[in-house]
């Protein structure tokens, strides 16, 4: 039995290795003079779902967005630390500031909290991403599109009518739409920041059960503020807490662990009062 | 409402102003009408003036007009778009040259239209010896509106929603596609209120086309040729033309309606963008 | 769109924004290097004279200084009450349909072409004062087309900071039992007073840069007046009337006449910015 091995997890997909995909070490995140976030260090594991926990405004999403550079859109962001992607043997510097930025982001996909569909048709929001890293040919495209839509559930509902605006779907639709256009790229890494917590209950549930589908095939890590949603979808927790106002990670481990053996005071009474 | 006499005094002083106001402007276009509704027919619109203006109609005026006013726009356009452009992604953090820029640009609104026709006459029609032309003036109007637009735009760009930026960045697209593809298109109705107040706005103008666009009222075969602008036209009728003031009338009206069209249109396309806004 | 593109998004963007300010230094420069003549031989102290005979070496501008400043005061003074009661009645006293229309009015009026201003108030205007104080053709006159072409911009500008007075602040002053004169008066002006005040400054900035519509009804002697009824020229329309003819140092002394009126407006620019509320 590999040593690794965690034996099966009560919540979530049966279990998975952990091989540490993303490797984080002193991770730091400020705007301007203000630091946000500091001292995180941790790996995501390959093929398993990390859910991102803890209250409002600790720097989960500076975190998140840490992990695919989208700091550098945000002016005055500064990223100080260690963070690897890790791949066998190789490991890419994602902080080496001569990255490949659009690369990176290729393999490392990201949903957002609201949808942002962009006001186009269906099939050129799919269209768009494969075109711009040089996807030409009409009938891969078409393939692709189809696949990426099967994998979030939406082909059947939304075959006849790829052309119509992306916008006119609703709000769960159009969630899964960004999720397919994330997907049809091909990543190995899902971001996704509060995927659910812009949708309806119904809505919700369903992007849920699809996000659950693709462990296993894709490493996800994701913020939420459901700790039932994290329960039951993610394979590891990490808990944020906010230390002197700057973000820190508390406490990282298997889901069952924190939720139900929290090591951590602060990590017991988040836990308690929220199911309290 | 059971109101203090003062308080009644007061209402009614503001509706006697509005009122009076209306009025005003009332009698300007009764006038208008009165004295030019006449000549207005399509004739009018589709012959060449004769007789310094007193006859005929406005037809190579017209089209000296548009000339002018497509000069105008296709430099403006681009220029202006490049410029809303980088000030809308490149000076998110502030910093002093988008902060100096933009106050450039201020100053440069509100500078007198004299002071371009003046900058226009000294700039393009003598020292790029581009002489009296339709160029020449087209180019003055551009200098003239560019300010206006770029602002607008700007703001527009600033209101396209932030996710659209974020999304096409996590999706590894570059700037340049995001902006083809996805945030101009999002500003289109902005670009389009900037272009519309822009052209209105030059077609209004006078004073800074009558020594850079000239006076020759005849049809212009080339960019390089002289042309009279309505505006330019209107003026002459009512100043130096004994008699003209029928046509004048009548042109007032045609320009009138033209520049009406122009912010009409402008309003439209910006409310366009706002309800797109809001439909997310 | 491949990444090369972008490497030439920010210096081709930059270079337009760039391009774009640079006009205000360009026309600034171009301006002065046109004045140059005019002001190498004799300096400032000749503009400073009363007597504008420029064939024979007097280029003296306080008389046409004045009358600009005159004719704008007028104007400003006649605009800004009446704009701001406009602004009031469209915002609180007419009903909702009415206060909508009148917007309108006032939009549409604020892009009627300035050379349509002085078209009517040539024709209609002139003739009429003429009746009661001859010549017509005055200061008088001049002031009260200015006038008319600024409300709309003065009340639409007004309109748009009572607008964004909040509506709380409103009910708290009728809470407290204060007249509806009191609540606008005390409460809701004062509240909108900086947007208000810009809007002035930019009809005040419209008024001294107004070329036409003065052009066309002050009688343009070069004069000190001495009541409001008499004739009057003002600095744009000086340059309009003789830029045609003027060469060498007479065409140097209007480029000068230019600059002054740019630097009046940047200067009521910069006072204006500096109105403006600072952002957090």
């Amino acid at each position: 039995m590999n040593p690794h091995t965690l034996g099966c997890i009560e919540a979530g997909t049966p279990c998975c290795v952990p091989v540490p995909h993303l490797s984080i070490e002193n991770l730091a995140v400020s705007y301007g003079d203000t630091p946000v976030l500091s001292d995180v260090s941790l790996d995501i594991y390959k093929g398993c779902i990390t859910a991102l926990i803890g209250p409002s405004g600790c720097g989960k999403t500076s975190f998140l967005n840490a992990l695919n550079r989208l700091t550098d859109l945000i002016p005055g962001a500064r990223v100080e630390g260690r963070l690897r992607l890790v791949d066998g043997a190789n490991s890419l510097d994602l902080l080496d500031p001569g990255l490949d930025v659009r690369a990176l982001r290729r393999r490392v996909g990201m949903i957002f909290q609201r949808p942002n569909p962009f006001p186009l048709s269906i099939r050129r929001n799919l269209e768009l991403p494969l075109r711009e890293h040089g996807m030409r040919r009409a009938d891969a495209l078409a393939h692709k599109i189809e696949t990426a839509l099967s994998d979030v559930g939406l082909w059947e509902e939304v075959r006849d009518r790829l052309d119509a605006p992306a916008l006119a779907l609703s709000g769960g639709q159009q969630q899964r739409l960004c999720i397919a256009r994330a997907l049809v790229l091909e990543p190995e890494i899902l971001l996704m920041d509060e995927p659910c917590s812009a949708l309806d209950p119904i809505a919700s549930g369903v992007v849920e059960e699809m996000i659950q589908s693709l462990s296993g095939r894709y490493t996800v890590v994701i913020v939420t503020h459901n700790l039932a949603q994290a329960r039951r979808i993610g394979n590891y927790a990490a808990f944020f807490w906010m230390r002197e106002r700057i973000g820190q990670l508390v406490e990282f481990g298997r889901c069952r662990q924190i939720f139900d053996a929290p090591v951590h005071p602060a990590t017991a009474a988040y836990i308690g009062g929220m199911r309290g | 409402m059971h109101s203090v006499p003062g308080d009644r005094l007061f209402g009614l002083a503001l509706w006697g102003a509005a009122l009076s106001v209306a009025a005003v402007f009332a009698w300007l276009f009764v006038d208008l009408a009165r004295l030019g509704l006449g000549a207005l027919s399509w004739d009018f619109i589709t012959t060449a003036p004769e007789n310094a203006g007193r006859d005929g109609g406005i037809a190579s005026i017209l089209v000296s007009t548009l000339l002018i006013l497509g000069v105008a726009v296709g430099v403006a356009a681009p220029v202006g778009l490049g410029a809303a452009v980088w000030l809308n992604t490149y000076t998110r953090a502030g910093g002093g040259t988008g902060r100096r820029i933009r106050l450039a640009l201020d100053g440069l609104a509100g500078m007198p239209s004299i002071v371009f026709g003046l900058f226009g006459n000294a700039f393009f029609s003598v020292y790029l010896g581009l002489g009296f032309s339709i160029l020449s003036g087209g180019l003055t109007l551009a200098a003239m509106i560019l300010p206006v637009f770029i602002r607008t735009v700007e703001a527009g760009l600033g209101a396209v929603d932030d996710g659209w930026r974020r999304g096409a960045a996590a999706l590894g697209l570059t700037q340049s596609a995001a902006l083809a593809h996805v945030i101009l298109p999002a500003a289109a109705p902005a670009i389009g209120a900037g272009l519309m107040l822009g052209i209105g706005r030059a077609a209004a103008e006078t004073a800074a086309l009558i020594f850079t666009s000239g006076y020759v009222d005849r049809m212009p075969e080339s960019l390089s040729d002289s042309g009279r602008a309505l505006a330019v036209h209107i003026y002459d009728l009512s100043m130096n033309v004994a008699g003209g003031d029928t046509h004048a009338a009548a042109s007032a009206l045609v320009l009138v309606a033209l520049v009406a069209c122009a912010n009409l249109l402008a309003v439209a396309l910006s409310r366009r963008l706002l309800t797109r806004r809001l439909a997310l | 769109m491949n990444r090369s593109a972008d490497a030439l998004l920010a210096p081709l963007t930059a270079a337009m924004a760039g391009a774009a300010a640079l006009l205000l230094a360009g026309m600034l420069g171009f301006l002065l290097a046109e004045s140059w003549p005019a002001l190498a031989h004799g300096g400032w102290l000749r503009f400073v004279g009363l007597a504008w005979y420029p064939l024979e070496g007097h280029f003296g501008l306080a008389a046409m200084c004045i009358a600009t400043l005159a004719v704008a005061a007028l104007a400003i003074l006649l605009a800004a009450p009446l704009g701001l009661a406009c602004a009031l009645f469209a915002r609180f006293q007419a009903p909702p349909a009415l206060a909508a229309g009148f917007r309108g009015l006032l939009a549409l009026m604020a892009g009627v072409p300035s050379v349509v201003y002085g078209f009517w108030g040539l024709t209609v205007l002139v003739p009429l004062v003429a009746r009661w104080q001859p010549p017509g053709a005055s200061l008088f006159t001049a002031g009260l087309v200015l006038a008319l072409m600024i409300l709309p911009t003065v009340a639409l500008l007004a309109h748009a900071a009572l607008a964004a007075v909040p509506r709380s602040l409103l009910d708290g002053a009728a809470a407290l039992g204060l007249t509806q004169r009191a609540t606008l008066l005390k409460v809701a002006v004062p509240a909108a007073r900086r947007g208000i005040a810009g809007g002035v400054l930019l009809g005040l900035a419209r008024a001294l840069g107004e070329t036409m519509a003065v052009l066309m009804v002050a009688g343009n002697v070069v004069q000190l007046p001495a009541s409001v009824f008499d004739p009057v020229r003002v600095l744009t329309a000086n340059i309009a009337l003789e830029m045609a003819y003027a060469t060498g140092t007479h065409r140097a002394g209007l480029f000068v006449s230019g600059l002054l009126l740019a630097l009046l407006v940047l200067g009521l620019a910069w006072f204006a910015a500096r109105l403006e509320p600072r952002h957090a």
